[in-house]
């Protein structure tokens, strides 16, 4: 890919305008950044938590908070957003609460799915914030299907679709490109290109000269931008969705950044990752670029950064507190929407269980 | 040595007595498969034949297949079963009737790997045992061992096997269990049960993580002076009806335990085999401990899997029917 030209960037390496910087309030402003430090420090809590097993497992997204919030803050809030799983950001962007987060990760029974999904798998339908799968790629046919829903419904909606450079080498990815241009829907697709699927380098995934071409077969446009540039990211993913939006179709994004964690907590990458590409990249900290540019435009002082940061950790805590203190799910909740109504066999097994574990079983050393 | 070890020692002796074995699947070079099943391969075998492929079930099973046709001998490591899906078409319309569709002139003799099963904390999509799928599919067999001995012996089978092989590692246990293991090149033999513990009173059947859980009700129920027998399947298919007849003749009695839901599950086939062979033998009526009709759940996995507990509370119900 050396080739390639280089991807769309706004924000040179210190953080200043180098480009025509996108028409945002202050407080539009503000809300990406806090949703892009809310992401870092629920990670970096989360793999702590983890390691001290009071969660079981946690999937970061080090190094693509601009990736995933840049995108994410150029959809409205009607418009339906389709995960990937290190979008959280996005989430805390439309308004979901750190508490109710933290209470998803421990699978408590204030989580409002019940402790059924693992860690990071949110689901927040009030905000248009679709039910994260771990099986990939599967959300990417949803997000074309309702925007072609919303357009026969004649709704003023667009679908945008996140997912990972791996990802679009799954059949779903394709036939999604593929009735998404053969329909026009107004779909804005985005990949998340962090060069690596787990250890396999993007080499080992295409040998397309970008991720951003694969959009020229399928009938419309691909864009690359710098996926550690929220500017960049915003301003693409505005364009993207504005078409749609007018009747232009979809629009691939790549979004060329770098997975500066683990794959997840499960994950060991001095296994593979070159110790010299970390290094490389964190000089691009998408969050150290933004609050370098919100400094020097005087959208934000240091102190006002600080008591930021502080709220919300303080929040994190409060989240921690609750979900340690919090019941585990019900057995009756075990045999729950499975169904619309639980069926006789269903209602049977969780009463055969309850003889063993009560209605509802103890929490004990975590959760 | 443990299950998962066994496993890599199973891949490397295949991989050194047989030039015709490739592994493909997803992270399973460099990283050596993220639970360490091809750990060292890649460096010993290359890239040629220890392969990286790009991120897609359906590209791994079907290339797979068409190495297979052409003389190789490919064992597609699928990283979880709960992934397997986007490459079901190619396994049960492809893989599983080659053979009969071509008359014998194909065929695509190959070892699918996978981890499956819960017990780690890995809710809906890292836990799911759904073997039953591929047992209702003609022309696969299914392997599931439980002991790292088994497992090694059984890959090498499997391996040499003439037909395609669905080979599932329960990675509940992949470290949980500990053995010596004999060295270099052994075949266990499909289609063969084990019997995992001697006993006189009632037969408990089980396969993979479950043979654990029933061993474990079969200690405690001697404490209480009911003498079990633990049958080990190993294959799902095609069964051991010999050893599972004689068994259960022996016993009059039997529990069956597995940790998929319990509707269409493959002990439903076992409990309807014996009854149908054993009706006259049998003091009561077969009892099955399995997982929930449920998708499989994250906060309350241990509640959803069989226990002992459990396993022995059905004990009890045979006896005392
Ligand atoms: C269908 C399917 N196959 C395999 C996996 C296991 N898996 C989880 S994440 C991952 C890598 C994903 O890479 P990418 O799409 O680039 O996303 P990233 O994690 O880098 O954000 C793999 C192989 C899965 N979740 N789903
Ligand atoms: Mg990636």
């Amino acid at each position: 890919m050396a080739t390639l030209e280089p991807p769309k960037t706004i924000m040179n390496d210190d953080g200043q305008p180098n480009g025509e910087v996108p028409d945002l309030s202050q407080d539009a402003l503000l809300d990406m950044y806090e949703a892009m430090v809310t992401t870092r420090l629920l990670n970096e809590r989360g793999m702590k938590l983890q390691r001290q097993g009071r969660i079981h497992f946690y999937v970061g997204s080090m190094g693509q908070e601009a990736s995933h919030v840049g995108f994410g803050a150029a959809l409205k809030e009607t418009d339906w957003y389709f995960p990937h799983y290190r979008d959280t950001g996005v989430a805390v962007l439309r308004g979901a609460s750190i508490e109710e987060m933290v209470h998803q990760c421990y699978g408590t029974a204030e989580d409002h799915i019940q402790g059924r999904q693992m860690p990071n798998h949110y689901s927040f339908k009030d905000i248009n914030f679709y039910s994260i799968s771990s099986p990939l790629s599967t959300q990417i046919p949803h997000a074309v299907g309702a925007a072609y829903a919303a357009q026969i419904k004649d709704d003023d909606v667009v679908t945008g679709v996140a997912f990972g450079d791996g990802s679009t080498s799954e059949g779903d990815f394709h036939v999604a490109m593929n009735f998404a241009g053969v329909w026009n829907t107004p779909t804005v697709f985005l990949c998340q290109n962090n060069q690596w699927a787990i250890s396999v380098p993007t080499e080992k995934q295409t040998a397309s000269e970008s991720f951003a071409i694969k959009a020229k077969a399928y009938g419309f446009d691909g864009v690359r931008v710098d996926g550690n540039d929220v500017l960049a990211l915003y301003q693409a993913s505005r364009e993207a969705v504005e078409k749609a939006r007018n009747g232009g179709g979809p629009t691939l994004i790549e979004a060329v950044t770098y997975r500066m964690g683990p794959h997840s907590s499960s994950d060991d990458p001095d296994r593979y990752v070159p110790q010299e590409d970390l290094e490389a990249w964190s000089n691009r900290d998408p969050i150290d670029l933004f609050q370098a540019f919100l400094h020097e435009q005087n959208h934000l002082t240091e102190s006002e950064d600080e008591a930021l940061r502080e709220r919300i950790k303080d929040e994190i805590q409060a989240g921690v507190e609750s979900a340690e203190n919090a019941e585990g799910p019900t057995i009756d909740s075990l045999v729950e929407d499975v169904y619309a109504q639980v069926p006789w066999h269903l209602r049977e097994q969780a009463d055969d269980l309850k003889r063993f574990y009560g209605e509802r079983p103890d929490m004990d050393g975590g959760h | 040595m443990t299950l998962v070890e066994a496993v890599n020692d199973g891949l490397n002796t295949a991989m050194h007595e047989d030039d015709r074995v490739v592994v493909l699947g997803e992270d399973v070079g460099v990283n050596g498969g993220v639970f360490r099943a091809t750990d060292g391969l890649y460096d010993a075998y290359g890239e040629e034949r220890v392969i990286d492929t790009p991120l897609a079930e359906a590209g791994i099973i079907g290339t797979a297949m068409g190495m297979a046709l052409y003389g190789l001998r490919p064992v597609p490591e699928i990283q979880f079963l709960d992934f397997i899906y986007p490459g079901f078409d190619q396994i049960v319309n492809e893989v599983a009737k080659i053979r009969y569709r071509s008359g014998g002139q194909y065929t695509a003799p190959m070892v699918i790997r996978t981890p499956y099963g819960g017990g780690i904390r890995g809710g809906h999509y890292h836990s799911q045992s759904s073997e039953a799928y591929f047992a209702h599919t003609p022309g696969l067999k299914i392997v599931i061992p439980s002991t790292p001995t088994d497992t090694k012996g059984l890959l090498l089978a499997s391996i040499q096997d003439e037909d395609p092989v669905m080979f599932l590692e329960p990675k509940r246990v992949y470290r949980a269990v500990k053995e010596d293991v004999e060295e270099g090149y052994y075949e266990t033999e499909i289609g063969e049960a084990r019997i995992a513990r001697e006993g006189d009173d009632v037969t408990v059947i089980a396969y993979g993580a479950m043979l654990h859980v029933a061993l474990q009700a079969a200690q405690t129920a001697e404490e209480e002076g009911v003498s079990v027998e633990v049958i080990d399947m190993r294959t799902l298919v095609p069964f051991d009806k010999d050893t599972l007849e004689a068994s259960v003749k022996k016993t009059g009695r039997a529990v069956l335990v597995q940790e998929a839901p319990r509707t269409g599950g493959f002990m439903g086939e076992i409990s309807a085999f014996l009854h149908e062979r054993l009706i006259l033998n049998l003091e009561a009526p077969i009892q099955r401990v399995t997982g929930l009709d449920t998708p499989f759940p994250y906060t309350l996995e241990e509640e959803y899997l069989p226990t002992p507990t459990r396993v022995l509370d059905a004990v009890d119900e045979v006896l005392s029917y």
